[in-house]
């Protein structure tokens, strides 16, 4: 008796063994069937998903305006301190001051990409990119203004 | 010239004590364990005679951290404790702070969380699997789990934004609605992988080389389990019902038919094939709702501001890995008095030395895999 189940254990152990390896095989037979990803070869054709949190933009139109009016709710909602809204004062044709942003500058070393901030920007002012390559060699590159230089506030919004 | 251990033997000749006792460290660095998790080794021979883990090379003060912040923006860094399962830590301290503000959640935000949660779920069981069958050598299955894994992170990806740490839970619902592709992007994955669970099976589950590391090693009674506060599938192995969302229903799963996975083997293999079940239950949870995510809002209005009012609040969550709790202190402001996280991996790691001592050290990588350790969420 000691025999024979001696010899289903070996039997066993080496059926348990050889269902294991014709799963490798059949995958070493079917390349169609591996999804890599030739990462960077493919950067021509790699689309990233819309909602991607790559990092903070400011969209401007072809008229060089924006849309963010100077509120600070986005530095207020971010947790790291990564928004830094610099303020001034325009002055209107009408001859009144009106609050506008400076500069808005945006330290993306800090930034966790949490979109607390696009949720609370009540005039759609600033979204979500969807680059990742974000090396660089020096620090200071990674901090950002993200108002293009001469622009100002599109008409319209408050 | 000296060679290394001739050096180490002249300098400390007390490294062998008089019992033969030595003690040697695993970790930080070593490439076995998981994170960065210190343990001091006392052996006698191949003998484990004690296991003392180090903590703290990941600290990173989350609690206190999260005294400074507003209750929206804390949730975001509670993705940051158990990295794999961090939907569900948001999921944790959206409920305790819809507990404080008495905020009533929509339904459909309610079935989206839990999609989540199980989709999370299974891919944080994934790469278990993958690295729990690495640390024992085989190092195929952790690319098989890898692949089902990349398709549950691009739904991730396409809905919330992110692959790991999404932040996509907010006080009152979730952040964005879910994306137009979402449902057919899932069912695609419940046919995936339901046409290759079998070969989890195939590669490790049947395995004898598998089987033989695993049975009967790392027992851990069902008392023990209970006295050391274990949680998750670390007690469901030992046949300790301890399913959060079966004893406190949180969120919709009390209308939700599913199995709380027991298993009575009491050693690691019990633990692996926990997790293996539950990966099936979780995908039964989510063909239940797939096709019936009720319309609606997916976020109640809130105010600008929270304030919680005075008091402490308490909720539990189940993650990958165990009972989440989440306590708040409020005073009455804008940013909690205090927080304390009660995190799964911590009671599960006061567990090892229980159940290696005894056992040879061969096997210890096999019980730290089946504990399921992350440890950022040991450390915070």
């Amino acid at each position: 008796m000691f025999l024979i189940d001696y010899i289903k254990d070996v039997t066993g152990a080496v059926k348990s063994l050889a269902t294991g390896m014709k799963r490798t095989l059949y995958y070493f037979t079917h390349h169609k069937e591996i999804i890599t990803e030739q990462y960077p070869d493919n950067r021509a054709t790699l689309v990233m998903a819309e909602r991607f949190k790559g990092e903070v933009v400011m969209p401007h139109d072809e008229k060089n305006e924006h849309r963010c009016t100077g509120c600070t709710a986005c530095e207020l909602a971010c947790p790291n301190g990564t928004i830094k809204v610099v303020t001034k004062f325009d002055i209107t044709p009408e001859g009144k001051k009106k609050k506008a942003i400076d500069k808005l500058v945006y330290h993306l070393e800090l930034c966790t990409m949490c979109n607390l901030c696009i949720e609370a920007c009540p005039s759609d002012a600033i979204k979500m990119a969807q680059t990742f390559e974000h090396s660089v060699f020096n620090r200071s590159d990674l901090t950002k203004i993200l108002n293009n230089p001469g622009s100002k506030i599109m008409e319209g919004v408050e | 010239m000296y060679r290394e251990t001739q050096i180490i033997k002249e300098t400390s000749p007390g490294i062998v004590g008089e019992t033969g006792e030595f003690t040697i460290n695993v970790g930080p660095q070593h490439p076995a364990t998981h994170g960065v998790l210190h343990l001091v080794i006392t052996l006698s021979g191949e003998t484990i005679m004690k296991v003392e883990p180090h903590l703290g090379y990941i600290h990173r003060s989350i609690e206190k951290m999260c005294e400074s912040l507003t209750y929206r923006q804390f949730i975001y860094v509670t993705s940051r404790m158990d990295y794999l399962s961090s939907h569900i830590n948001n999921h944790a301290c959206a409920l305790c702070v819809e507990k404080g503000m008495q905020i009533e959640v929509p339904e459909r935000a309610k079935v989206i969380r839990v999609l989540m949660d199980e989709l999370t779920r299974i891919a944080s069981h994934e790469l278990w699997w993958g690295a729990m069958a690495m640390d024992l050598g085989a190092f195929t299955p952790f690319f098989h789990a890898f692949r089902e894994r990349e398709s549950i992170n691009e739904i991730m990806e396409e809905t919330c934004g992110a692959r790991l740490t999404m932040n996509y839970n907010v006080p009152g619902g979730v952040m964005q609605d879910l994306h137009p592709d979402f449902q057919r992007k899932v069912k695609e994955f419940l046919k995936l992988y339901k046409s290759k669970i079998h070969e989890y099976d195939e590669l490790v589950t049947g395995n004898i080389i598998f089987q033989n590391r695993m049975k009967g090693v790392g027992i851990l009674s069902a008392k023990d389990a209970i006295s050391y506060g274990c949680s998750g599938p670390t007690a469901r192995g030992s046949a300790v019902s301890s399913d959060i969302r079966k004893v406190y229903p949180y969120g919709i799963y009390d209308k939700l038919e599913f199995d709380e996975v027991l298993e009575t083997g009491c050693d690691s293999f019990a633990r692996y094939m926990v997790r293996i079940r539950e990966m099936q239950q979780s995908i039964r949870i989510i063909e239940q709702l797939i096709d019936n995510i009720p319309e609606g809002d997916f976020q109640a209005k809130t105010k600008a501001v929270l304030k919680l009012p005075k008091g402490e609040f308490y909720t539990k969550v189940e993650t990958a890995r165990g009972e989440l709790g989440v306590y708040i202190v409020s005073e009455g402001g804008t940013t909690p008095y205090r927080i304390k996280f009660r995190s799964p991996g911590f009671s599960n790691l006061s567990v090892l030395d229980h159940i290696a001592r005894g056992s040879k050290i061969g096997d210890l990588v096999a019980m730290m895999g089946t504990l399921d350790l992350v440890i950022p969420d040991i450390d915070r």
